[in-house]
């Protein structure tokens, strides 16, 4: 793994939890995977004005393709660039696949899942500390998980492609708040069936 | 004009009033039921909204459930990006993500569902003669107009369809952070076995048309900007035509409502949320 300079932060999220940091222009976040195949579900707000998030349509569209890898520039939704890609063991990430949440799960898998935890409360709860709510949410990226798209168009949460101590590195752009849902979702193989602890760090 | 005066009120009034009538190639016809272009079989008190929406316009409506809106691609190069909101509660919105994932398919057709991030349907798509849409790729912005046209902005000659949906939204009370993924109608995106998204700008025959069925009171939000793939040097994009009309809810027996079982649940959760 790169050097990533001085460290500020650098903790553990518990699996099924949510996480929020705020990281300043010219920092790096540090996401690893430690137990393998853990999606990491990933939001992102200009530090002043959380108007301008993450886009993930605009992320696609400016570098004409889905996949994040290393080099993906990841854009706001006025077009301007929040981060970088700098590093990552992992061939591509996630930006299509969305978060779940408690409704979608009653869509996807029944309605039996409705009380099971999922992304968008980590995401409610994450927001709600900064006076953000529901609005606030858009298409996120979802960190080591893996999402084809077939020729006809078909597409699916399948097998993850990521690994024990895999990471990604992304360098903030401008100074940004995170939030993040360690994804607790148990119906489908994004997170191997048994969602997993993550390592966060900040640095430089 | 040029024989009115305008220097007192009464002139000015008569000078604003000689205007009536006026009829120019984007513009709402008003009541809709005067439209010349009503669709076969609707009557002409049942339609709601005929409107033609300039390239680089916007228009935004609040259409009850089970109301049918048609857009017509009138001369092949128009493309129609689209917010949804529940109208009831406008927090509940188009989800592309959702709309993706849960139909296992990230390209858009006839009997496609638009899905809310709350497990609910808010529109079905009932017919597609076009057959080239797009769910990745966005709204331009005034970042990307700029670069590509010079200014971007709503007051200027080359609008992006992100500013265009915060003045439609904004109608509505709502904000910029109300500005949702949208999807992209007439104007395909595919996407290669390596991720690769491929665009064509190639304008196609005039009057492609999509036809889609109100499953909730919703409001939908228009902007007719050139695509934010498009390689066009020019501000391309060509006027959009938007016919609503009313229609009853769908039934228990409707084949799209039943087409799968996640959708059949989309309709069902919209179903409960309904109960009162």
């Amino acid at each position: 793994m790169p050097d990533l300079g001085a460290v500020v932060r650098d903790e553990v999220v518990p699996a099924r939890a949510p996480w929020t940091a705020e990281v300043k222009a010219g920092q790096t976040l540090r996401i690893v995977d430690l137990e393998g195949n853990q999606a990491v579900d990933f939001l992102m707000y200009a530090a002043e004005d959380d108007a301008e998030r993450y886009s993930a349509q605009d992320t696609i569209a400016a570098q004409g393709a889905l996949f994040l890898r290393e080099g993906s520039v990841l854009m706001s939704n006025e077009g301007r660039p929040m981060a970088v890609v700098t590093a990552t063991a992992v061939d591509y990430h996630d930006t299509i696949g969305g978060a779940c949440s408690c409704e979608s799960n009653t869509l996807r898998y029944g309605h039996h899942t409705k009380s099971q935890h999922a992304c968008v409360e980590n995401f409610l709860q994450g927001n709600a500390r900064y006076g953000r709510g529901k609005r606030d949410m858009v298409s996120n990226i979802n960190w080591f998980m893996n999402v084809p798209v077939e020729a006809d168009g078909a597409l699916g949460i399948v097998d993850g492609i990521s690994a024990p101590g895999l990471f990604v590195d992304i360098r903030a752009e401008m100074d940004l708040v995170v939030v993040v849902s360690n994804c607790p979702q148990i119906n489908n193989p994004c997170n191997g069936f048994r969602p997993t602890p993550v390592r966060m760090v900040i640095a430089g | 004009m040029t024989e009115f005066s305008t220097a007192d009120p009464a002139s000015a009034r008569a000078h604003a009033r000689s205007m009536a009538g006026t009829r120019v190639e984007a513009m709402p016809t008003v009541p809709a039921s005067a439209a010349e272009d009503r669709p076969d079989g609707v009557a002409p008190q049942a339609m709601l909204w005929a409107e033609t929406i300039a390239p680089g316009g916007y228009a935004a409506k609040r259409l009850n459930r089970g109301a049918r809106l048609r857009l017509i691609d009138l001369k092949g190069d128009a493309c129609v990006s689209m917010l949804v909101f529940n109208a009831e509660r406008p927090v509940e919105r188009l989800n592309v993500a959702d709309t993706q994932k849960v139909q296992w398919n990230a390209y858009l057709g006839a009997g496609s569902l638009l899905l809310s991030d709350m497990g609910k349907v808010l529109m079905s798509i009932l017919e597609d003669t076009a057959g080239a849409h797009d769910a990745f790729c966005g709204a331009s912005n005034a970042a990307s107009n700029a670069r590509k046209y010079g200014v971007g902005d709503n007051w200027g000659p080359h609008p992006n369809a992100r500013d265009r949906f915060m003045l439609g939204v904004a109608k509505f009370g709502l904000g910029r952070k109300d500005v949702h993924p949208c999807v992209n109608w007439f104007k395909g995106v595919w996407i290669a076995s390596d991720g690769a998204t491929r665009f064509d700008a190639t304008p196609q025959a005039p009057g492609r048309q999509l036809t889609l069925r109100a499953e909730m009171d919703v409001i939908v939000v228009l902007a007719n900007c050139p695509h934010v793939l498009d390689p066009r040097s020019d501000y391309a994009v060509t006027p959009a035509r938007v016919l609503a009309w009313r229609g009853e809810p769908t039934p228990p027996d409707d084949p799209i409502r039943n087409a799968t079982p996640e959708g059949l649940r989309a309709f069902q959760n919209v179903e409960e949320d309904l109960a009162r």
